[in-house]
């Protein structure tokens, strides 16, 4: 261990007490990476704090000393945003998993970030609320984390991301100070520090309250599946029922390979032949849901849907999104190996892209399994290839990086709910100029000014862009507990 | 260098574009006649002219079509107005649901090129005759903030000249977007003390097919605070809650419904059954929305969580009262957002009594009462604008990092920075 944590150990465990502070190298072992096993880095100390006290004077402690923290929830995080600092403290959020208050009559919830985003639902669903954002972790993924990536879900485009939710925020500074931004109420004064310290990605500080908005649950869901021969067809649909002014709860898309995949992991028996699948959702009042449901059903028969299923209680809903849902472990099955991309584009330029990347495919010999939320042309294309293969590792990782260079060209993002980590810190030069990212570090060195948050994140540094993006193997680890779906 | 003469300075302005001349009582701010005014035409001329006026150390304050000139406090300096009229344009991209348009655009004008594509930026302006960064920098929300967020939520990606002229951008042009810091939400209702908006791109929404209002008549606060909360309750999804109270009238509820045309009748009665004596009309009244009271008025704003929205109205009332004056109340019942207008003939002190006694009262529920806007005779009133602000001090350090000389709109924002 470095010298200067060394000498901390005593004061740490003075604040967090002996068993919540982690030395054992077989222990901080366990937090050496995140949900992208490729980056990992042993931590120099780990510790759990169970208040905002605590937090507060860990993070005092490293400002004293000018040592750097990372802040750690779930560990679900897909960009190594919460990579270790093996000469820091990192500072793991498990134990703070207390809901401290649902207030139906304000529609808001209280918690600690390390209460998993589902637990707020499960908490809210006996009065008829929600929480409306639903990254595919939910089961397992923290708060606090959903906070630092600004986490989206299969149903953001109607409902929007963490960001749109959250109203108050109880923050420990990287100088250990507790600060309150918003609370119960909407549009606190001054500027809104709440809305631009989500999606930081621990490099602001840590959030260790966070009051968010409940919402009232939909009086009705309904669910459909329509197959189509092309890509182009299915495409052509979604954007029919985007002109038609329908705003569904959720569009989401597959192609062949993957439904191929996900036919081979989980027998979802989705139509044979098709070369894409869309899965439309919609929710609200039963007789505006109704209405919309049949209008969007016509718009994809009239783009060449050659076979519609329609769900309209719960089993038959989850038959539906039983392929989608098992989708990227699935493609885990049948590659050695495989990179998990995650961008954007303007969702009308899904269908050049598409074909680009079909392309790109074709002539590196590398398989591209397309799943992707359709509605906000947010891609996440597995880039298969067998590691035991001389140079496919290469030719995977460049086909991903030229996939995030068709976003970009596009007008679109390198991420659009992963995050910038470490893992496309060197990516975001290629969508930001030298001055918006000076900009942007003015406004970090505002709350971080020693650099002490969560540093080498986010934003490039030369050391990081010496270093490849992630590949992954094989089934995750949380899913294949059965802890997490992957979509 | 820094002592040049007028002729001097407007030919340094102006070199990157900016079509400069000199200030007139008609471009005071809150009194302050500038020496200059300019108008960039692009992003380009604005950084050139921000860039020469921190050479120069000038202070600028940003100026669309002058609605909201008397938001915030008076500057504490204003050598440069600098008027973003020209900083015009529209790129739509209608499959997209996106648009990017230049500061100085009309409102007005966004809507209609908007409407022709059956969509439509759900803003729905309080102020009539405002710009597209005036209604940015000052973060105003009308009744649909309900259903669709505060504007700070259509926000996808900004670009801004800093202080020191250097043109930067975040977010960006598609709705869904994590990379980088979020640096729009900063700016929006920033009242331009951390930079100069030139453009803001927005996600748009589709022009729902069909729309209803329903309204009623309330007898007292107790009453609308139970309405809406039943209304919250019920499986209607309104757009919109409302609460108007007059200042010498009862105060009425009034709910927005916008969706499909086979499934807006029955939520419309799902809804007046929940009211006494609802009225349910095809379209809201022209001005719905607006903000209560007159123009030069006193404008406070008050926040609340929602189950105490009707209490904080009829709070900041009684406080106008035991100040010998009046507020007449509008706003967002349902997102707990209100603003509460005071005559423009209450003296100062009468003001200052509101705001403290509004403040009180509030205070045990987790609000706010800030003074949005003061009527022109109260410009230099000793007034607590702002009250207590959660990370004032984190704010200073963003201002210091963004303005270290403390050149945009110096005094206009949170806690006077």
């Amino acid at each position: 261990m470095p010298e200067p944590l060394h000498t901390l150990l005593p004061r740490l465990r003075a604040i967090c007490g002996e068993d919540g502070v982690i030395t054992d190298t077989a222990r901080r072992r366990t937090y050496e990476s995140d949900g992208i096993t490729y980056h990992a880095a042993l931590p120099g100390v780990v510790v759990l704090p169970t208040s905002t006290a605590q937090v507060a004077a860990v993070l005092g402690l490293c400002a004293e000393h000018g040592v750097p923290f990372v802040p750690r929830g779930a560990g679900t995080g897909l960009s190594a945003g919460a990579l270790p600092h093996t000469e820091g403290v990192l500072v793991v959020t498990s134990r703070m998993r207390s809901i401290l208050e649902i207030d139906i009559a304000n529609e808001r919830a209280v918690v600690q970030p390390g209460v998993a985003n589902l637990d707020i639902t499960r908490a809210a669903a006996p009065h008829g609320y929600y929480y409306a954002p639903d990254p595919s972790s939910q089961q397992v993924c923290s708060v606090g984390g959903n906070i630092a990536e600004n986490s989206g879900g299969a149903h953001c485009l109607k409902y929007g991301f963490t960001v749109n939710h959250v109203l108050g925020l109880e923050v420990v500074t990287p100088a250990g100070e507790v600060v309150r931004l918003g609370g119960k109420a909407a549009d606190a004064p001054g500027y809104d520090l709440l809305g631009a310290f989500i999606g930081s990605e621990g490099t602001l500080g840590v959030a260790t309250e966070i009051t968010v908005r409940l919402m009232r649950a939909p009086q009705k869901v309904r669910t459909l599946l329509a197959a189509f021969e092309t890509m182009d067809a299915g495409g052509a649909a979604v954007s029919a029922i985007i002109a038609a002014g329908v705003l569904p709860a959720a569009v989401e898309m597959m192609d062949a390979l993957s439904i191929e995949a996900a036919e081979a992991a989980v027998a979802c028996g989705y139509p044979s032949g098709a070369g894409a699948v869309l899965i439309v959702e919609l929710d609200g009042p039963a007789a505006d849901v109704d209405a919309q449901f049949e209008e969007v059903a016509a718009l994809c028969r009239a783009e060449g849907a050659f076979e519609i299923r329609t769900a309209s209680d719960a089993a038959e809903r989850a038959r539906i999104w039983k392929g989608r849902k098992s989708a990227f472990a699935a493609v885990g099955r049948i590659s050695p190996a495989y990179i998990v991309q995650d961008g954007v584009v303007p969702r009308t330029a899904l269908p050049e892209v598409l074909r680009r990347i079909a392309e790109l495919s074709a002539e590196s010999g590398i398989r591209v399994a397309n799943v992707f939320h359709a509605g906000d042309g947010n891609l996440h294309p597995l880039v298969l290839f067998d590691d035991a293969e001389p140079g496919a590792p290469e030719r995977a990782a460049e086909v991903s990086g030229a996939i995030l260079d068709l976003c970009i060209e596009h007008g679109g993002s390198i991420t659009g709910e992963h995050g910038v980590g470490v893992d496309k810190a060197c990516h975001m030069p290629e969508m930001f100029t030298p001055a918006d990212l000076e900009t942007m570090d003015l406004f970090r060195g505002a709350f971080d000014p020693a650099g002490i948050a969560n540093p080498e994140k986010l934003l490039p540094t030369p050391r990081l862009c010496g270093e490849r993006p992630g590949v992954r193997k094989g089934v995750h680890p949380l899913v294949e507990r059965g802890a997490a779906e992957q979509f | 260098m820094r002592e040049a003469t007028t002729t001097t300075l407007s030919e340094r302005l102006g070199a990157g574009g900016a079509a400069v001349r000199e200030g007139t009582a008609a471009d005071s701010v809150h009194g302050r006649v500038p020496r200059l005014v300019a108008a960039p035409p692009d992003t380009a001329a604005a950084a050139a002219l921000l860039a020469a006026a921190h050479h120069h150390r000038l202070a600028s304050v940003a100026r669309g079509n002058g609605t909201a000139i008397g938001w915030g406090a008076p500057p504490l300096r204003c050598d440069l107005v600098v008027d973003t009229t020209a900083l015009t344009g529209i790129e739509h991209a209608a499959g997209d649901l996106v648009v990017r348009a230049g500061a100085g655009t009309p409102l007005a004008e966004l809507r209609e090129h908007l409407a022709r594509a059956g969509q439509r930026l759900t803003l729905d302006p309080l102020v009539p005759g405002g710009t597209v960064g005036g209604a940015v920098a000052t973060g105003l929300s009308g009744p649909r903030r309900m259903a669709h967020g505060p504007l700070r939520d259509l926000v996808i990606g900004m670009t801004v000249v800093r202080a020191d002229g250097v043109a930067a951008s975040s977010g960006g042009r598609v709705v869904k977007n994590v990379a980088g810091y979020d640096l729009g939400k900063l700016h929006t209702g920033a009242l331009g003390t951390l930079g100069l908006i030139t453009s803001v791109t927005f996600r748009l929404h589709p022009v729902p097919p069909a729309l209803r209002l329903v309204s009623a008549e309330a007898p007292d606060a107790a009453v609308l605070q139970e309405w809406t909360a039943r209304v919250l309750r019920s499986a209607a999804v309104p757009a919109a809650v409302e609460l108007r109270w007059p200042a010498g009238g009862p105060p009425r509820l009034e709910v927005l419904l916008e969706g499909s045309e086979g499934g807006i009748d029955a939520r419309a009665a799902e809804v007046a059954a929940l009211l006494t004596a609802p009225e349910t009309a095809d379209t809201p009244p022209p001005g719905w929305g607006a903000l209560p009271g007159a123009d030069r008025d006193t404008l406070l704003k008050i926040t609340a969580p929602v189950a105490n929205a009707a209490q904080a109205a009829r709070d900041v009332r009684a406080a106008a009262r035991a100040e010998h004056t009046e507020a007449a109340v509008g706003g967002s019942a349902g997102a707990g957002v209100l603003y509460a207008a005071v005559p423009a003939a209450a003296d100062p002190a009468a003001v200052a009594g509101v705001v403290a006694r509004a403040r009180d009262a509030l205070a045990g529920a987790g609000g706010s009462v800030t003074v949005a806007r003061t009527a022109p005779g109260l410009a230099g009133a000793d007034l607590d604008r702002w009250g207590p602000v959660g990370g004032l001090g984190l704010m200073r350090a963003v201002k210091d990092r963004f303005d270290p000389h403390r050149l945009l709109s110096p005094g206009r924002g949170p806690g006077g920075i």
